[in-house]
Formats: C-alpha cells, sequence, structure tokens
C-alpha cells in the first residue's frame, strides 16, 4: 500500500472491506467446531466394527472410508470454519454473507462426507454420485468466499501467502478426488486413474500442511510469545513447498527425479517441525498449557512421519503398507488432528470470551477463557487423546490392539465434545443465547 | 529517523516482554515478584495506550479525517484490555493464582491479536499519512509524555 495517497487508501480500505472489527457471528464458526468430535466418534465406531482389518493397507474399503472421515469430517471441517473466522481478522479478507456461506459448507461438508464413507463400505455408485454433488457444492461455496476475498487482499503476508495456496492446493484436491468418485460412481476414465497417487499428496503436503505452516505464522509467536519465524523461512516456504509439489506432480512415477522431489518436500517440512520446536523452546512465556502440548505432538508426528517416509526404502518390501499406515496416522492424527485440537482450546474459549464481553455490560460480569474452558478438562483430555494416537500407532504393528485404540479415540473425541459443549454451555449461563449449532 | 510503525512496534514487544515475566512470576508461585512484574507491566502498558489515544490517533484522525473507523474500533479493545488488567489486579489482591492467570490468558489473546491488526494495518496507514515532519511531531511529543 506504500505510496497511495489518501483517497486510494480510503479506496482500498472500501473495496477490500478492510475494516478493523468484522468478526463473523459466531454461529459461523462454532457450527463446524461442535460438528468435528461427532465425525471422529463416526470413524473410530467404523474402526471398531471393521477391527484389524482397517489397518491392512490403505485401499481397504473401510480404510478409505475410515481416512475420508478425517480428512473430510475433521480436518478441512474445522480448518473451513477457522478459516471462515481467521481471514477477516489476520489477512482483512471479508467474507460476504457469512451465515449462508458457513450454512452451505457445513451441511454439504457433513452430507458428503458420510455419503462418501457410505460408498466405500458398501461400494454403492450412487453414494459416490452423491457425494461428488455435495463436496462440489460444499467445497464450491467456500472457494467462493473465501477466494473471492483472498484475491482481493491488500496487506500480502507470508500467512495470507501460505493460507492462499494451501486453498489453491484444496482446489487440487477437491478436483481430483471428485474425478475419482465419479470414476468409483460408475463414469468410467482411465485417465483418471494417476489422480489416485496425486489426490492424497495434494490434501496432505498441498492443503492440510500449507494452512498448518501459515496458521503456525501467527499463532506460535502468539500464543506462547516466541520470536518470529525467521523472515526468509516464512517468505519462502510455502511458495518452494506450492513449487515442489507442481513439480513433483509433472515428474514420472518411479523416477529418480521424483524422488528427489520428494525428498525435498519432506526437507521443507522438517525444516518447519524443527524450526517450530526450537520456538518453542525459546518461548518466553514459563506456563506450559494444553495448546503447547498438543502443538509439540503435532511437530513431533511430522518429524516421525518425515522419518519413516524417507527411509522406507531401506526396510523390507513386505513392510510398505505398514509404513505407509503409519505415516498416514502420524500425518492425520497426529500432526494435523493434534494442531486441531489444540488450536481449538485457544479460539473457542477466546470467542466465547468476545462474544460475551462485547454484549454484557460491566467486565465483573463476564467469566475469562480459563473459566470457560477450564484448563484441567482440557488436560484429561489431551492425555485420551495421546493414548489414543499411541495405541492406533502400535495397532499397525499388533493388530489387536485397534479396539481400544478405537475406544480410546471415542472417548478423546467424546471428551473434546463435552468440553465445547460445557464452554457454550458457560455462555448461556453468563445471560446470552446459545450458539447456532 | 523512527517511523512510527517501528517506534510503536517496539512498546508491544517490550509490553510483551513485561508480561512474560508478570506471568512467569506467577506460575512460580512468587506472589512478591509478580505483584511488582504486574505494576510495571500495566504502568507501561497504560504509557502505550496513552500515547496511542492523546497523540497519536488524534494526529492520524486529523489527518485522514477518519474518527469513527480504526482508531474508534482500537479505542475500544485498549478499554477491553484495560477489564483485564483488572482481572489481574483482583487475583492479586485476593491472592487468587487462577483468577490472575485466566485473566492473564484471556489478555494475552486480545492484546497479540489487537497488536497485529496495529502492526498490519493501522501503523502502516500511519506511516503514509504522518510522514516526515508529521512523524517527528508526533515521536517528540510522545516522548514529552515520558517526562
Amino acid at each position: 500500500m506504500r505510496g497511495t495517497d489518501l483517497a486510494g487508501l480510503a479506496a482500498v480500505m472500501q473495496t477490500t472491506g478492510l475494516s478493523f472489527d468484522q468478526a463473523p457471528p459466531i454461529s459461523v464458526p462454532f457450527r463446524f467446531f461442535l460438528t468435528v468430535p461427532l465425525f471422529i466418534v463416526a470413524a473410530s465406531a467404523l474402526l471398531l466394527w471393521a477391527g484389524p482389518s482397517a489397518l491392512l493397507e490403505r485401499h481397504n474399503p473401510a480404510t478409505l472410508a475410515i481416512v475420508h472421515l478425517f480428512t473430510l469430517g475433521v480436518l478441512s471441517m474445522t480448518m473451513c470454519g477457522a478459516l471462515m473466522q481467521l481471514l477477516p481478522v489476520v489477512a482483512g479478507v471479508s467474507i460476504g454473507k457469512p451465515r449462508l456461506v458457513a450454512t452451505l459448507v457445513h451441511l454439504n461438508l457433513s452430507a458428503g462426507s458420510l455419503l462418501l464413507a457410505g460408498g466405500f463400505l458398501w461400494g454403492w455408485k450412487p453414494a459416490f454420485l452423491a457425494a461428488s454433488i455435495c463436496l462440489a457444492l460444499g467445497f464450491g461455496a467456500f472457494f467462493v468466499a473465501a477466494g473471492a476475498g483472498l484475491l482481493r487482499v491488500a496487506t500480502r503476508s507470508a500467512t495470507t501467502l501460505a493460507v492462499s495456496l494451501a486453498v489453491l492446493a484444496l482446489l487440487v484436491t477437491v478436483v481430483f478426488g471428485i474425478c475419482l468418485a465419479l470414476l468409483r460412481g460408475g463414469l468410467a476414465m482411465d485417465f483418471y486413474a494417476p489422480f489416485a497417487v496425486l489426490h492424497p499428496f495434494w490434501g496432505l503436503a498441498g492443503w492440510v500442511g500449507l494452512l498448518l505452516i501459515g496458521v503456525a505464522y501467527q499463532v506460535v509467536p502468539m500464543f506462547q510469545l516466541t520470536p518470529n519465524y525467521p523472515a526468509t523461512l516464512t517468505r519462502w516456504m510455502a511458495p518452494i513447498l506450492f513449487g515442489l509439489l507442481i513439480l513433483w506432480s509433472l515428474a514420472e512415477a518411479g523416477n529418480d527425479v521424483r524422488y528427489a522431489l520428494e525428498a525435498g518436500l519432506a526437507a521443507v517440512y522438517a525444516g518447519f517441525a524443527l524450526t517450530t520446536l526450537y520456538l518453542h523452546s525459546l518461548r518466553r512465556r514459563r506456563q506450559v498449557d494444553t495448546s503447547l502440548l498438543f502443538w509439540r505432538v503435532s511437530m513431533l508426528s511430522l518429524s516421525g512421519a518425515l522419518i519413516l517416509w524417507e527411509t522406507a526404502g531401506l526396510l523390507p518390501h513386505g513392510w510398505r503398507d505398514r509404513i505407509e499406515l503409519s505415516a498416514g496416522i502420524l500425518i492425520i492424527v497426529g500432526f494435523a488432528l493434534s494442531a486441531i485440537n489444540g488450536m481449538l482450546y485457544k479460539i473457542v474459549p477466546f470467542l466465547i470470551w468476545f462474544h460475551l464481553q462485547s454484549s454484557l455490560p460491566g467486565r465483573h460480569a463476564v467469566p475469562n477463557m480459563k473459566e470457560i474452558l477450564p484448563e484441567v478438562w482440557a488436560r484429561r483430555q489431551f492425555w485420551l487423546y495421546l493414548a489414543s494416537f499411541l495405541t492406533l500407532l502400535a495397532a499397525v504393528v499388533w493388530s489387536p490392539l485397534v479396539y481400544p485404540a478405537a475406544i480410546l479415540l471415542a472417548a478423546s473425541a467424546l471428551a473434546l465434545w463435552h468440553n465445547l459443549l460445557r464452554a457454550c454451555y458457560r455462555r448461556r449461563e453468563a445471560g446470552h443465547a446459545a450458539p447456532g449449532i | 529517523m523512527d517511523t512510527i510503525s517501528v517506534f510503536m512496534t517496539q512498546a508491544h514487544h517490550h509490553c510483551d516482554t513485561l508480561f512474560a515475566e508478570a506471568e512467569n512470576a506467577m506460575v512460580d508461585g512468587d506472589w512478591e515478584a509478580a505483584t511488582r512484574q504486574f505494576a510495571a507491566f500495566s504502568r507501561e502498558t497504560e504509557h502505550h495506550f496513552k500515547a496511542e489515544e492523546e497523540v497519536m490517533f488524534p494526529a492520524f484522525e486529523s489527518a485522514t479525517g477518519m474518527t469513527a473507523g480504526p482508531t474508534e474500533v482500537m479505542r475500544m479493545e485498549h478499554q477491553q484490555m484495560r477489564g483485564m488488567f483488572a482481572g489481574m489486579a483482583d487475583g492479586i489482591r485476593l491472592r487468587n493464582r487462577d483468577a490472575f492467570l485466566g485473566a492473564s490468558e484471556t489478555l494475552l489473546m486480545l492484546m497479540q491479536q489487537h497488536n497485529l491488526k496495529e502492526q498490519q494495518m493501522l501503523y502502516r496507514m500511519a506511516d503514509q499519512v504522518l510522514a516526515g515532519e508529521r512523524c517527528a511531531k508526533v515521536l517528540a511529543a510522545i516522548r514529552a509524555l515520558e517526562e
């Protein structure tokens, strides 16, 4: 914006909606957050039902159903909801008609995730077609709302760049995913076959990874009072990852170039994980809160997944499926879910506090964040989460553990749901209507 | 010469450090240090608020004609933060560690996103409309507050 005159400045503010107070209604993000534990419970129930067969290899129908309940119903659900809240605050991006967009995205994403899981489980073609329509509508509404805002953003920070690239990677993932769903729905075309390799890579190394990186740039220094990420790193990490993803997609499968590109991606992500752990060690706040524990598990899981991925070649060939599954668990349940779970414990009580204090006169009437969501509840849920995650990992090696893992996972999700609902209830108690779910 | 951005951002970092020291003392259960550090933190932060509310915001408002815009929201958030200072002070007065740490957690979230908005938007705008001579005047007036 440097160099523009005052009229230009005012015009920029007008056209970008760059206002200083534009948080959406609390029901916009909360409907997403409160749905997330239910999808974890659904995935756990499926895991319990499928038993050891769910942990044989990643193309197993039950495994695919569980994975998509996680990636769509849990990860994308929180990430879309959180973005609708965070974009106006961290990027100055305003989302027009937030309630309408939230309703469209939330309902279609929920229905699409369930239909897709059903399609995988029972191989029912119409379910794949219906899922494709729901997911196209839901993500489509999100792209129109968030994408349009991101294109017009006035201050292009490292975070907005990483978030923009993450949303672009989501677009690629969704297009590949819908093509694959249509293929399973009976609209067969041989051309779609390579998409089965590209789709998960763009989803996890693109959408999930880039978004967490962009968000980490802001929240790691903010929550823990650490130094900022080095400027060179924030400027280049996301664009380099995105460039590597494109090159990797164009390189031939099984080719040395492709292995080199994979190693490059792994190296950049390892750099991110290690930098974050290092910054945490330099934090000025001495208090170890639950959110920090979740972030540490997240970064250690990411490092673990990368080590496993890079050393896979050294292990016996028969271990291939187990390594893929372990890496998937480390990335989805470890890296992504842990960071998300930890951030919910900052975002949810803060938003409730924020909406309460702006609607209630007098400071003493408003409970503070830790009265809204006590640390001791969050801590208990963290231990349940950690137990479920580690048991699930162990179940890849010793399959009977899949049963306790599924039960622990459901228990952790229900504890999370309880904590979020109790926090919402505190809001009602404090003299305000409960958020729309 | 300092810009508004550089000068004011330094103040944010200074206040962050004092905040962490006060909270750490409370985490360690050192009431005496917590009381002292909290007093330093709230005094310095209040001073920064004053520099904004009495000097920089009015200069920005008169240069842009925007009185009901960003500065109004920033003033409102200062009020919210003052409410949290009171919550932390109550914690010290009543010897209630949880009350102090609950208020400090809330304050940190509020303060950090407030600082972000100022650093990424308001100060950058201020650097444009309060350049050169005007900037020097604003900074001189803020330094005069200290004496």
